[in-house]
């Protein structure tokens, strides 16, 4: 067990800053690759006709994954040390929800807003401007949504801990879901690229 | 109420340019190339930092170190902004902070490379600007709260918290799908 290098001491909070900005160049980089910096490529999700959202999302999440789960088998990496979110059910499900929202009504989340932001996109900076009323908004309100904030509460735990799963069974159905999403998006897109050469005719 | 087919450009399919994008821009990249260049750029967090990325909380950063400059005293008895005001640290010196500072290097200098960089506003045929404008800021407040309650938003929650199975994250993940999907419907005119 030799990583995570930064749990292990191998370099301090100062230097672990000029991380963040490498590893956020890497980050913005793949967003507006994938043409993430565009909230029309980003709602397509949402009217069917363009699938990338899912098709990145998920492919780099089971990259991640994959990485993860072999790298802890080999010994190389220490999953425990590996900050996990702690769960709290009912205000993330609530929050998932007025996030969603959120992202068809401004057509981006917060680190795709940034990306279309530094490509040009001035709805990319009123959203930005948007997101800090909003963290300021709640930052002032927070002692009257404190108590559903803190709301059933589970702690630290994973699907496969929950459930009682073996953590490979997981992984591994992780990525049959995605594959086969991956297979049905592209049925999808086919379908709507049709409809849509049968309109674009007309005049 | 115009009829459909003078009000509707033709959208576009999967693969092909945003109108935006301007004529001489690159293609995007594969998305499953793109994917796996951000899970490679995710997996290199996990193994080098020990925390994953994010994008909302470098938000929330920047909330703390505005209120702090406007009314610092007022600031400090914000319990949730607390994590920010710990020590004498500035709340800026947060690594979620410059994290999002990289990303608008890294999407500037992909946007540059593909000539993707043009001063626009991206909206559908049938919105003003102006309306365009108001949405996306209400939208951004909406994300703000969203995150807020769930701990994080497509970044940290979805992304990261997918990739290590985190439960939470899962549930946050379905329901943010599920919240933009239900809305879809009934902002089709900003879009299309």
């Amino acid at each position: 067990m030799t990583t995570p290098f930064f749990k292990y001491g191998m370099f301090g909070d100062e230097t672990s800053l000029v991380i963040a900005f490498v590893i956020g160049i890497g980050f913005g980089f793949f967003l507006e690759r994938a043409g993430f910096g565009s909230a029309r490529k980003l709602v397509s999700q949402f009217y069917l006709n363009d699938l990338a959202v899912f098709k990145v999302m998920f492919t780099a999440i089971v990259t991640a994954m994959l990485g993860v789960t072999y790298l802890s088998w080999l010994g190389v990496l220490d999953l425990s040390l590996v900050y996990l979110s702690p769960t709290y059910v009912l205000p993330q499900l609530v929050g998932g929800l007025v996030l969603g929202f959120g992202f068809v009504v401004g057509g981006y989340c917060p680190g795709t807003s940034v990306a279309a932001f530094a490509t040009g996109k001035l709805d990319g900076l009123v959203y930005l401007l948007g997101i800090l009323a909003g963290t300021f908004v709640f930052a002032e309100a927070y002692p009257l949504v404190a108590r559903f904030h803190g709301a059933t509460s589970l702690g630290d735990t994973t699907i496969p801990q929950y459930f009682n799963l073996p953590y490979g069974l997981v992984v591994f159905a992780v990525v049959v879901i995605a594959v086969s999403g991956f297979w049905a998006a592209g049925l999808v897109e086919r379908a709507f690229a049709e409809k849509a050469a049968k309109e674009g005719n007309q005049p | 109420m115009t009829t459909r087919s003078d009000t509707l450009e033709r959208w576009p399919s999967a693969g092909e340019e945003s109108a935006a994008a301007g004529a001489d821009a690159a293609a995007y990249m594969n998305p499953y190339l793109a994917g796996i260049g951000l899970g490679l750029v995710l997996l290199a967090a996990f193994v080098i930092m020990g925390r994953g990325l994010g994008a909302s909380g470098g938000f929330n950063a920047i909330v703390a170190f505005l209120m702090n400059v406007v009314a610092p005293e007022h600031a400090k008895t914000r319990e949730w902004l607390a994590g920010y005001f710990v020590g004498d640290a500035s709340p800026l010196k947060e690594w979620l902070f410059f994290e999002i500072v990289g990303v608008f290097a890294g999407a500037l200098i992909s946007g540059l490379l593909a000539r993707r960089v043009h001063v626009t506003v991206e909206k559908g045929p049938r919105v003003s600007v102006g309306v365009r404008l108001a949405m996306a800021f209400g939208g951004g407040m909406l994300m703000a709260v969203g995150a807020a309650l769930a701990r994080g938003c497509t970044s940290g929650q979805a992304l990261t918290g997918g990739a290590l199975l985190n439960l939470g994250s899962w549930g946050a993940m379905l329901m943010i799908f599920a919240g933009a999907y239900a809305l879809a419907y009934f902002v089709r005119w900003e879009w299309r």
